[in-house]
């Protein structure tokens, strides 16, 4: 009794079914075959691209020994999913020597992280110390879900030139936002070379294609670890820095404001730059980073300030050897010309001078650094006959200028200052309806005044001064492990002045050290040439200034040393130059000079525990 | 008697209908592979590893054979003749399960046997298989000769149904609607089958198109309109047979929409709806006097098309909002579109496209699948098993599996139709439905096309009630089939 109209209906049913899986056809060739989204999402999904990261880069210093390299650290890893149903909190503080309340903290924290996932492996605490990760490794099979992560962190062999090292810290929002090399929690130098040489040291990140499931838990590498590229590990630097010598300079300047700067004047490399008071470079490494580099930023002393590089000081007579070599060269004196000094410069108004005789001619004025000389001689340049006042003073400053005053000189380290050089529109807008004259800026031929000067600059003058016309920006770094340097440091910079008025002025110098204002650093065998500076200052006692290099021909070295409120130039600036002199020629210091280092590095001047 | 001779010479086996048992063993055996794949991780595990899904899917798959083989075994008369009391068993079984089951995720489905657990619910599809055609193998049952028999039928299928419902396992209870294929066999008229699909649209567009047009209506309700004076003036036309009436019903709803549109397009601000209730109401209204006129029990039916069409439409947000549950809402706005979760509601549909989709044409490969390995995909070895396929074997594996369903089904309603009784031929259109049902919304819920409705994919999804409750449902229908010629 079957109904063959009715059984026509399975026709029906079977197109009805016919057209779904058709629909489902259609959807599948959609979504497999004419969109690609979907690949994409899949890889995006499923794939961790871990960075690894590469070794930074060691420093040297110029003799080869090793100053920072790379220590591992160990961070208490876990993951919060993982740990065992009997996990005792205080059982693992008492492995890591903490207290209840340090780990309860620890745990808090690292709940608190916007990344804080129960199933990724979480941060609980940083910076571990070897013996610390000995004793948990012991202990950790009593934890499960917790693990220890290696990195490394900045080591530092000596205790000295944190202001030439810098250090390393987490990258800041804007750093994030300029470099896309950085990812969040990322390291990168901060001050110093760390910072200079960043993209030099830091090397190129590796990366690793992990496979991670949907809870985030990584289940191995894709492929075997076939797609994964390897970390290129940072370039070593060495530096031009004399290690010992720096930490020589630093001993020396203990308990004293201001800087040392050392050059070697045939290069421009920079064999010192000690800046004081300073920090040792190792307190900015570890955990107790962040809490340390509070402590030095509000330090009313100012560590983190470097004062070789950034202090912009009076010059003071350290300037007269610039003058000297102006005047010669434009013609306003020669070596002949002598100036009346009484006690000072007299005209209309009077600079002070001290007992010598008079008139004097430009080598002795050096010997003797004598205020009326240079006063004359600016006077008598900007006072030319048929001269323009405006014209001549630009032409002053374009010397200036030339002798890597007034901009930076382009030191490969951080936050270099300017110090400052007037020019004759910042006079034109000092004195009201361009009234100025010789006489209103006489103290500028002084190295007072308006002038400033960082201690680099200074000594870039004295090395320019050793070469007989010509420096090499002053810069830090030497070498670089598979690299030219910087071609800005090769480059020869010679103001226009004649080779002879240079000899000229390095043989007033020499004077000074013979039988003048820098007797202290007249050193046997050494040939010290130099030039004492006293600068006045509105903080309070002068500044105490000395510039020299040696020996006379063919110079090793140029040094300047600045004693902030030290009274007069002889007093600290000459003994602390000629010891990094003689530290640096001999390698040592001779016994008769031992008691002059013993006072220097026992002087106190700040009142602080420096 | 000669035929019957030959039959007999070809003995049981040689009467057991192979292709579809060849079908059944390649689906069971592609689906343990596919579940190995679901759930391998990566971290290296073996097939047969009988504590992990494909270790215990063959388990399963082997006492699914057992059972076959038994089932073809039996005399395959103890199924008609033991329909009803099986029937009752089952639903005893059912009834039991709701008071001894424990609650897990709000379903009180599953009854544990020690270290198997078990779903009476997939149990149910083949004693309600077999008690609806028992009913249509009364003697002399038709389903049109009296409106009574429409009730014993629906009666056989909602008993169950009411039951499951009480085991919260709404997805299984929704399977038995799919019976409805059989009743159509059996005669039930096209127009309910129509109804549904008109019923099923209009749900879907007022859902959908739900923004405000410019004549003060959505694009849903306009839709809606459309649609039913479309569907009246053709069913007047087609199923009343009254070319005039639906000319005049075809012009004046014609006449409404010029009206509406020029007067929309001058500026003026139609009350939309308004309009199109009462021009549908006049259309009805005339309808009615031509029908008063001829007494025809076919305009009546057709009047009803028309205003339950209408007055759905307006329910529809009613029942959305008011008697659907919160997540059946969610997945149901996630299905259209309207909204668009990919962390929450949307998020297993959206995994789901993401692992089918980065398949391409022929997959990974085996084992090679990131996105279901990974876990992105969840119950990745059960309900959406057929990503795994679509990952690993790409576009090719995805539509030949569709295909061997294809196949599989037709291969069923063969069989069915060339069932001498009205017994087998019912219980093989139930097994058919039901396998229509599952496949179409399990791989629809898969490639997001439809809400996710948590329903196997037979014989490829993990478990072992799924999978025994088809192969009992399949299996019976082959040894009725085989039994056939003996008698």
């Amino acid at each position: 009794m079957k109904d063959y109209n009715l059984e026509n209906r399975k026709y029906i049913i079977v197109g009805f079914l016919v057209l779904i899986l058709l629909i489902f056809g259609i959807r599948l060739f959609n979504l497999q075959l004419s969109d690609n989204k979907y690949k994409e999402s899949a890889l995006s999904n499923a794939f961790l691209r871990k960075v690894t990261f590469p070794a930074r880069g060691l420093v040297y210093d110029r003799n080869g020994n090793l100053v920072v390299f790379n220590e591992p650290a160990y961070d208490v890893m876990l993951i919060p999913k993982d740990l065992g149903k009997d996990f005792d909190t205080l059982a693992l503080a008492g492995v890591l020597g903490l207290t209840r309340e340090e780990i309860l903290g620890k745990w808090e924290e690292m709940r608190r992280q916007p990344s804080y996932s129960a199933y990724t492996p979480q941060k609980l605490i940083s910076h571990l110390s070897p013996e610390e990760y000995g004793k948990l490794q012991e202990k950790l099979y009593l934890f499960p879900g917790v693990f220890v992560q290696t990195r490394t962190i900045r080591d530092y062999r000596y205790h000295a030139g944190a202001n030439i090292l810098g250090n390393i810290r987490e990258v800041s929002q804007s750093e994030l936002e300029n470099d896309d090399y950085y990812r969040p929690g990322d390291y990168t130098g901060d001050l110093g070379i760390e910072k200079s040489y960043e993209k030099t040291l830091r090397g190129v990140k590796g990366e690793e294609l992990l496979m991670k499931d949907a809870l985030g838990r990584i289940k191995g590498k894709f492929e075997g670890g076939a797609r994964d590229v390897a970390p290129v590990s940072g370039k070593n630097l060495t530096l031009s820095i004399d290690m010992e010598l720096q930490e020589y300079g630093e001993q020396l300047m203990k308990g004293k404001k201001g800087a040392i700067v050392a050059i070697e004047p045939s290069t421009g490399e920079i064999l010192a730059l000690v800046t004081s008071p300073n920090y040792d470079p190792s307190l900015l490494t570890g955990k107790e980073r962040g809490r340390n580099y509070a402590a030095l930023n509000a330090d009313p002393q100012l560590p983190l300030y470097d004062r070789s590089i950034q202090g912009a000081y009076p010059p003071g007579s350290t300037f007269k050897p610039s003058q000297a070599l102006i005047l010669l060269q434009e013609g306003v004196v020669t070596l002949g010309t002598a100036y009346p000094c009484y006690h000072g410069y007299v005209n209309g108004l009077r600079v002070g001078c001290h007992g010598h005789a008079s008139p004097i001619a430009l080598k002795p004025a050096l010997q003797t650094s004598c205020n009326a000389y240079f006063c004359w001689g600016l006077k008598n340049f900007l006072d030319r006959k048929g001269g323009n006042r405006d014209e001549l003073f630009t032409r002053w400053k374009d010397y200036m200028v030339s002798m890597g005053y007034g901009y930076p000189l382009g030191v490969d380290l951080p936050h270099e200052r300017r110090g400052f050089i007037p020019n004759a529109e910042f006079y034109n807008n000092s004195f009201r309806g361009n009234k100025w004259s010789a006489n209103s800026i006489i103290s500028i031929s002084i190295g007072q005044g308006e002038i400033l000067a960082t201690p680099l600059q200074i000594a870039n003058l004295c090395a320019t001064i050793a070469n007989r016309g010509f420096f090499y920006t002053p810069h830090i770094v030497k070498a670089v492990e598979g690299e030219e340097i910087d071609p800005k440091f090769k480059e020869k910079h010679a103001p226009d002045i004649k080779r002879d008025y240079y000899e000229a002025v390095a043989e007033g110098m020499r004077m000074a050290v013979l039988g003048g204002t820098c007797k202290g650093a007249n050193i046997p065998g050494l040939e010290v040439s130099g030039k004492t500076g006293t600068a006045q200052n509105p903080h309070g006692k002068d500044h105490s200034a000395f510039m020299g290099f040696a020996p006379f021909n063919n110079p090793k070295i140029a040094v300047v040393a600045y004693i902030e409120n030290a009274g007069f130039g002889a007093t600290y600036g000459v003994p602390i130059g000629s010891l990094m002199i003689e530290k640096y020629l001999n390698g040592e210091i001779s016994e008769s000079r031992k008691g002059v280092e013993q006072r220097m590095m026992s002087t106190n001047l700040t009142g602080g525990k420096n | 008697m000669e035929r019957t001779y030959i039959e007999s010479q070809r003995g049981f086996f040689g009467s057991i209908d192979w292709i579809t048992i060849v079908l059944y063993l390649i689906m069971v055996v592609a689906g343990a592979v596919s579940i190995y794949a679901a759930s391998y991780d990566f971290e290296g595990e073996r097939m047969f590893d009988f504590n992990q899904f494909s270790g215990k899917q063959f388990v399963w798959i082997g006492l699914a054979l057992v059972l076959a083989t038994v089932i073809l075994l039996l005399d395959a008369r103890i199924y008609d003749i033991y329909a009803f009391p099986i029937f009752g068993a089952v639903l005893l079984l059912l009834l039991v399960t709701i008071f001894i089951a424990p609650d897990i995720k709000g379903s009180r489905s599953w009854i544990s046997f020690g270290a198997v657990s078990l779903q009476p619910a997939e149990f149910g599809k083949f004693a309600t298989s077999l008690a609806l055609a028992k009913l249509f193998d009364s003697y002399n049952f038709s389903l049109n000769a009296k409106p009574s028999n429409y009730l014993k039928a629906l009666l056989i299928v909602f008993l169950p149904v009411m039951l499951i419902l009480l085991q919260h396992e709404t997805g299984t209870a929704l399977a038995y609607f799919s019976l409805v294929f059989v009743l159509y066999r059996e005669g039930m008229s096209g127009l309910v089958l129509f109804g549904i699909v008109l019923l099923v649209t209009i749900f879907v567009v007022t859902l959908k198109y739900f923004e405000p047009l410019a004549i003060g209506m959505s694009g849903g309700e306009l839709s809606v309109f459309i649609l039913v004076t479309v569907v009246f003036t053709a069913m007047l036309l087609l199923y009343c047979k009254d070319p005039r009436t639906a000319r005049n019903v075809g012009l004046w709803f014609l006449f409404c929409a010029g009206v509406m549109a020029l007067l929309s397009a001058l500026g003026v601000d139609v009350p939309g709806t308004l309009c199109c209730v009462i021009s549908i109401l006049v259309a009805v209204g005339y309808t009615a006097l031509v029908m008063m006129r001829r007494t025809l029990q076919k305009f009546i039916v057709t009047i009803i098309f028309a205003v339950i069409g209408i007055g759905f439409m307006y329910s529809v947000g009613y029942v959305f909002n008011h008697v659907m549950q919160p997540h059946q809402k969610e997945r149901i706005e996630e299905t259209l579109g309207i909204t668009d979760d990919i962390r929450g509601s949307g998020y297993n549909v959206n995994q789901s496209k993401i692992a089918i989709g980065s398949g391409g044409l022929s997959g990974k490969g085996f084992l090679n699948g990131t996105q279901t390995k990974l876990k992105y995909v969840p119950e990745q070895h059960t309900d959406f098993i057929f990503c795994t396929i679509g990952e690993e074997e790409g576009f090719v594996g995805a539509v030949g599996v569709l295909i061997l369903f294809l196949l599989l089904i037709w291969r069923v309603i063969h069989i069915a139709e060339r069932q001498p009784s009205n017994f087998g031929r019912v219980y093989g259109y139930c097994v058919a439905s039901f396998l229509i049902f599952h496949v179409c919304i399990n791989v629809g819920m898969v490639l997001g096309l439809c809400p996710v409705i948590g329903i196997p994919l037979p014989f490829f999804s993990y478990g072992g009630s799924s999978l025994w409750g088809f192969t009992t449902l399949l299996f019976i229908l082959l040894a009725i089939d085989a039994s056939r010629k003996e008698s």
